[in-house]
């Protein structure tokens, strides 16, 4: 499976009108596909891709060399088959790897946005995904599938555009932000905007990079993503490279070799400004605040199906908010299944080899596929 | 492995139904009635490990309590609700009987039959609680927590005012009853009943 690079010009004739009340014109979606598109073009899903993901969902990263972060379920004869489906992935709106984002030029000034990019909402990103798919010529999509921010999108896409997709698979994921998520993502982005080399968002055409900032934002935000059982089974209290302790500050613990090297591996790939207007997003998202009478409005009648799906040891979106969806979509009649993983792997799980997920991803889409009748 | 019961529901059940099987275990019943019926079947079960076994084989359930969660469910959503063989380990079976008459058309109820004579020969002779093929449990280990007959759930059926629409009477053997004779005398005869409710 290769990767290119693909994007879509969008908002041409017509602006993507944002939350916020602005709009944007003339933007780009960059975009992968797996598999092919079957005559009667009933098989295609998206992926939504969460904060720090991209549109590489399988195949190799071209940018990292190393395989897309959904490559474990997305394939031939994985869970989310591309012998049987078309699957398209597209970098979020405000996005660093293609996708118009802070760090890309603003066509009317020939400048790049820097902090000058709207701020947008998960909304927004997902009307610019429907703006894609609709250029693709797909008139309704087989499944919206996503995990995190990607799950926020597959729901958000349910609410919006019920008669365009027939299923959705929301994952790991919550209605809206908590206090503590976005706690979190504030010490993120605060780290972030103190460094120096920052610049008040404006450090390419300084020529700088907040690399110390958006490492230690990506530091914290891993040890959420994993949970205090796997951390004990990885690391325990394991020396890096040494035999006792060396009684000073630097690297002792396995445990800060690895949070260390994960924040530099996300440096070189991932842009400080899209880190935070998407974490922006994210805190903004509330689905009930959108309707009145919150999400059994916003689900009533649906005709989507639903699938949602949680792991136990999540502490960024536990159960708890998984069942909350999986009560209102029963209380409007919605056709909904609900599966908790047990697992110690925390939110990340979902990207990572569960057997019992792959084997619910799997089921279920197949079981969707008959429905539409392939 | 077909239950018993299972032929009789999937002869009730009418094509394009949306059903709820409440208490659906690993999916046993919706799988045999997604073959050769056209039907929407949801589920509802209160082991998640077999939630997890029913939505891996593109079951629609979800993990839910029939004595909590019932109530949630908007009025006459279903055209059929299932209980099979479960109203007698339910905390409150007057409750949920209501609700299941509430949010469907009709309800599929089966349960053992405790005033059958098998049950009633062993309490007589032996002086235990009876076991037998549809009541295999201890009395320390049973799930049946509300045991009753035929006569108990008919009177009960009778007192919230709902309409026994069909009744099917099992025998040991799981072999439907249609003796005339041991059809009157159902609560002595069979081990188990089946009934299509109305309200």
């Amino acid at each position: 499976m290769k990767n290119s690079k693909k994007f879509a010009l969008l908002g041409t004739n017509k602006p993507l009108k944002l939350d916020s009340g602005k709009n944007l014109k003339n933007f780009k979606i960059a975009y992968q596909t797996y598999g092919k598109l079957n005559k009667k073009k009933n098989n295609a899903i998206l992926i939504c891709h969460a904060l720090s993901g991209d549109q590489y969902a399988a195949g190799k990263n071209p940018l990292t060399k190393r395989p897309g972060w959904w490559s474990k379920a997305i394939g031939p004869n994985l869970p989310i088959d591309t012998n049987k489906f078309f699957v398209i992935c597209s970098n979020v709106l405000g996005g660093c790897l293609g996708s118009t984002g802070p760090k890309e030029i603003n066509p009317n000034t020939k400048k790049k946005y820097n902090m000058s990019f709207p701020v947008i909402t998960i909304k927004d990103m997902v009307n610019a995904q429907k703006m894609l798919i609709d250029e693709l010529g797909i008139e309704k999509l087989l499944s919206v599938i996503g995990g995190s921010a990607g799950g926020f999108q597959a729901l958000q896409w349910a609410a919006n555009y019920p008669e365009k997709v027939v299923s959705a698979i929301p994952i790991a994921t919550s209605f809206r932000h908590s206090a503590q998520n976005i706690a979190f993502h504030e010490v993120g982005r605060q780290a972030i905007m103190s460094d120096p080399d920052w610049c008040n968002g404006d450090y390419i055409n300084n020529k700088k990079k907040p690399e110390k900032g958006l490492s230690v934002a990506r530091m914290l935000a891993h040890i959420t993503y994993l949970s205090e059982e796997a951390f004990q089974r990885k690391f325990g209290r394991n020396l890096q490279n040494k035999l006792s302790l060396a009684y000073g500050f630097k690297t002792d613990f396995q445990v800060e070799s690895y949070l260390k090297h994960q924040g530099q591996a996300f440096v070189d790939r991932f842009d400080a400004n899209s880190y935070l207007y998407i974490t922006r997003a994210m805190d903004y998202f509330d689905l009930p605040s959108q309707k009145k009478g919150g999400l059994e409005n916003i689900y009533k009648n649906t005709p989507v199906k639903f699938c949602v799906i949680s792991f136990t040891s999540d502490w960024v979106y536990p159960t708890k908010y998984s069942k909350e969806i999986v009560d209102s979509l029963n209380n409007v009649g919605a056709n909904v299944s609900f599966v908790e993983i047990k697992t110690d792997k925390g939110h990340d799980a979902f990207l990572l080899d569960e057997k019992e997920f792959n084997e619910t991803v799997k089921g279920f889409l197949k079981a969707t596929a008959t429905k539409v009748g392939f | 492995m077909n239950r018993l019961d299972f032929e009789i529901i999937k002869n009730v059940i009418k094509d394009n139904s949306r059903i709820l099987d409440v208490g659906c275990e690993n999916g046993d019943l919706l799988k045999f009635l997604n073959k050769g019926k056209q039907i929407d079947g949801r589920g509802l079960e209160i082991s998640q490990k077999n939630v997890n076994i029913c939505v891996k084989h593109g079951l629609s359930v979800v993990q839910g309590d029939a004595d909590k969660d019932l109530i949630a469910y908007p009025s006459k959503s279903f055209d059929f609700v299932i209980l099979s063989q479960t109203l007698q380990a339910t905390h409150s079976p007057e409750k949920v009987l209501n609700q299941l008459v509430r949010i469907s058309k009709r309800a599929i109820i089966s349960f053992p039959n405790f005033g059958s004579w098998l049950v009633r020969l062993k309490l007589l002779t032996h002086g235990v609680m009876p076991q037998s093929n549809s009541l295999p449990h201890t009395w320390y280990t049973t799930p049946n927590i509300h045991l009753c007959t035929i006569k108990d759930f008919k009177k009960l059926c009778e007192k919230n005012s709902i309409k026994i629409e069909q009744s099917f009477y099992l025998n040991k053997n799981g072999k439907q009853i249609n003796n005339y004779f041991k059809k009157t005398f159902s609560n002595f005869f069979s081990t188990s009943g089946l009934f299509v409710l109305k309200k």
